[in-house]
């Protein structure tokens, strides 16, 4: 069993905060098949179509057949720890900081041996499951953990820094309007969140989920509006250095396309609240929160923005409310990039429609506010990238991937008598 | 397979190491040549008297073997860049006798050698091989101490090792070091010591690292006659073989590529492990010793622990091993740590090894290891040496 994580001693302000440290990040083009897979938590590997081999490390050609036919493919993660070392001494200053270092070498039962990290609850010989994380890095990384679960095997230091566990950790949630609030602040508190910041626009106006969060222990309501520069700032200003976790699901949201509105005001509104606001907020949060990714048990670790999953393709419905979703993830994509130095991680998390009022008109199924929760809550304790939520979302994502073009002609459909 | 063709003919002559430095400011080019003038000058040769060059080195860059020929003034007819680490030098070797036997060169000078800087060995471990970088150094970044922690851990598990067992072969080997002045290492070394040495990467420890520094060594390959002509001592090859990437199915490396071939060698040298005056085995880490040991023919898979435990590795002892002190306690200088082995050797069986000579010593072992990729060393050699005319 791993020892339970204490919770963190008051910062003391006399002691400089440590720099941001990262494990190796260079990597083949074929090695990056691990770190895609990592984003979305799933353990894949490199199949050769031909002759069935599984690979390991990555190749751009088979090892037994000489094949350029390779697939990632989601495998049994199964296999057994083989040998094991502590590594005591490491050139590499993230890896110093962190010794001993517990890594092995495993025999999956799909074939190949890995060298991987090792959960310290792992025993020689025993049976272990490898998962595929993202490290402080950005890149996929293996790690075995025992079969079976042990008590408090998250709070193993080498699982937790595969992760961006809210356990401890102190989170803002920018929006008190956005209908799925309540259930996200009370499943972020079940995982263990030592505080939760609410932030609210135009407090003078009474809203529902105010009366259901502010009482709580451990959730302090604060005015943010993200349409407004100053009022960001001066939150960031407040909040910016014990900020662990951001969690941004703030929108404006209306239904229609071009043609369906008359202006472009509502077009404003959008991208000043979807996507500048998605910029304010990191500009004024984004570079503190990237000196403190070293900082210890509530170090900064993680973005979420949350997207409408028609930012991958618009549906005219919603036209322009897509539009500015596109542009969102597109800037996580550049926050990705811009945050890589300081190892704090971007998630985004797509979902389908959900039960606002603006969406009442859409046929189901919606995601509910308490499954939005609890992607979040297990996206930051997996350390994923790339969060889809709810049917509508994954199946989305499916047809994406299949042939962006398609998607596109079926989701543009003409509607009756147009 | 077809039956391979002697070494006849083939002189090994003017071996030359200089002294090994623990951190150097002078560059790989500067040590390759210094190596090289001190082979030509035990030889009474001159740089145009080479038409055959062939050179091992990783600190080299942006260099090869090409950009050394303009460097260093040579034209030969026959260039050699070999890539393999541990295993370089007997592979330097049995190319460079080819090249003589066939005509295509008269007198190849193998050389090998690095610099090292503070921060060489951090640099090279970074861009050593796209599995390392890919799947290797992501998990602790413990270079090769991590893949040997791995290995030893299991080969004790399978064979009962014990870190006593692998002292020995450190102990032996420091007090070989001792008769060695251009050892890196001073001082002798008791199993005591070596058994509380600070942890490095578990079960390894202190003493089973190389200590990485500067260094070079050379040998010259040519002609039997072309040797007698000018008078000159050598050694003839009784048998070389080289494999790479050999049993790739074992899930951790036990056993190597000399399993494969270790029966052609004793054959083509036409001798048996006991007509073995001397064995210099590649000794990065001990546990990689004793799976040479093992994989020669010394004793049986798994016996090695019980064969060090049996015998007295040092100079004078039944069993004298990696004679010079081996890299473990005379430094581990890059690519010419794939050399020192048989230049040690080469200077055994001419009678010209000094403090750390063997008596009588006319038949040499030496074996290479070469160049974690992953999770093992890929290329493997080895070769007889024996007395043709000695010093």
């Amino acid at each position: 069993m791993s020892s339970p994580l204490s919770p963190p001693l008051k910062k003391d302000p006399q002691k400089r905060t440590q720099s941001p440290l990262r494990p190796p990040e260079a990597r083949s083009r074929a090695a990056l098949g691990l770190t895609a897979a990592a984003a979305e938590g799933r353990f894949a590997l490199q199949v050769c179509d031909d002759c069935g081999t599984v690979q390991y490390p990555p190749r751009d050609v088979c090892g037994s057949c000489l094949s350029a036919a390779l697939e990632w493919q989601d495998i049994s993660p199964a296999g057994t720890l083989l040998a094991e070392t502590r590594i005591r001494t490491s050139i590499n200053l993230y890896f110093r900081e962190r010794t001993p270092w517990r890594m092995g070498s495993v025999q999956l039962e799909a074939g190949p041996v890995v060298l991987c990290h090792v959960h310290g609850d792992c025993e020689r010989g025993g049976a272990v499951t490898l998962l595929n994380r993202l490290d402080a890095s950005g890149q996929g990384v293996l790690l075995a953990v025992p079969k079976d679960r042990t008590s408090n095997m998250e709070d193993d230091p080498q699982m937790r820094a595969l992760s961006a566990a809210p356990k401890h950790r102190r989170i803002l949630i920018t929006d008190l309007r956005n209908p799925n609030t309540p259930a996200l602040v009370s499943a972020l508190l079940e995982a263990g969140a030592s505080t939760i910041f609410v932030g609210e626009a135009e407090s003078w106006r009474p809203h529902a989920n105010r009366d259901l969060i502010s009482g709580l222990e451990k959730v302090s309501v604060l005015p943010l509006d993200v349409t407004d520069t100053s009022s960001v700032q001066r939150l960031a200003g407040e909040i910016g250095g014990k900020t662990d976790i951001l969690v941004n699901n703030a929108r404006f949201l209306r239904p229609g396309g071009v043609l369906a509105r008359g202006d472009t005001a509502f077009a404003r509104e959008e991208m000043e609240t979807n996507y500048l606001g998605l910029m304010r907020l990191a500009q004024a949060f984004g570079p503190g929160m990237c000196t403190r990714t070293n900082d210890g048990v509530n170090s900064a670790v993680a973005w979420v923005n949350v997207l409408s999953v028609f930012a991958l393709s618009n549906t005219p419905d919603f036209g322009c409310f897509s539009a500015s979703n596109a542009a969102a993830y597109s800037l996580c994509q550049s926050l990705r990039g811009e945050f890589r130095a300081s190892g704090l991680r971007v998630m985004t998390v797509f979902t389908g429609p959900d039960d606002d009022d603006w969406t009442q008109p859409v046929p189901p199924p919606k995601v509910t506010s308490k499954a939005l929760a609890k992607a979040i809550v297990s996206g930051l304790q997996q350390g994923l990238e790339d969060v889809w939520c709810g049917d509508v979302a994954m199946e989305i994502r499916e047809r994406w991937r299949r042939d962006p073009k398609v998607l596109e002609r079926e989701l543009t459909q003409g509607g009756e008598g147009a | 397979m077809g039956k391979r063709q002697s070494y006849e003919g083939v002189a090994v002559t003017a071996p030359v190491s200089v002294p090994y430095q623990r951190y150097s400011i002078e560059t790989a080019h500067w040590w390759i040549a210094s190596a090289l003038r001190g082979s030509l000058q035990a030889a009474g040769l001159r740089p145009a008297d080479i038409d055959g060059f062939s050179v091992a080195s990783f600190t080299l860059f942006p260099d090869t073997a090409v950009g050394l020929t303009q460097h260093l003034g040579l034209c030969p007819r026959w260039l050699e860049n070999i890539p393999m680490g541990g295993a370089s030098g007997v592979i330097a070797l049995r190319r460079a006798a080819r090249a003589v036997q066939a005509g295509d060169a008269d007198i190849v000078a193998c050389v090998a050698g690095d610099t090292n800087h503070i921060d060489s060995f951090r640099n090279l471990l970074s861009s050593f091989s796209r599995f390392a970088q890919d799947a290797s150094y992501p998990y602790g970044f413990g270079g090769p101490n991590a893949n040997f922690a791995l290995l030893t851990d299991r080969y004790m598990q399978e064979y009962g090792a014990t870190r006593e067992d692998f002292g020995m072969i450190c102990v032996a080997q420091r007090d070989n070091a001792l008769r060695n002045p251009n050892a890196l290492m001073k001082k002798p070394l008791t199993l005591e010591q070596y058994l509380e040495a600070r942890p490095i990467a578990d079960p390894i420890a202190l003493f089973d690292c190389v200590m990485p520094c500067a260094g070079s060594e050379c040998f010259l390959v040519m002609s039997v006659e072309e040797a007698q002509r000018r008078n000159l001592p050598y050694a003839v090859i009784g048998g070389t073989i080289e494999r790479h990437n050999a049993h790739a199915q074992d899930p951790v490396q036990l056993r190597g590529g000399w399993t494969l071939d270790v029966e052609e060698l004793y054959a083509m040298a036409d001798c048996t492990p006991d007509d073995i005056d001397l064995l210099q085995t590649y000794d990065d880490y001990p546990v990689i010793s004793m799976m040479q040991i093992e994989d020669l023919g010394f004793c049986d898979k798994g016996g090695a622990p019980d064969f060090v435990r049996n015998r007295d590795l040092t100079i004078t002892g039944d069993f004298p091993h990696n004679t010079s002190g081996g890299q473990l306690s005379a430094g581990q200088a890059g690519a010419a740590g794939g050399f020192i082995g048989l230049v040690e050797a080469l200077r055994q069986v001419l009678g010209s090894a000094g403090g750390t000579q063997v008596a009588d010593a006319t038949t040499a072992m030496v074996s290479g290891f070469g160049m974690i990729n992953y999770d093992r060393g890929i290329c493997t050699s080895a070769a007889i040496v024996k007395t043709g005319s000695p010093a």
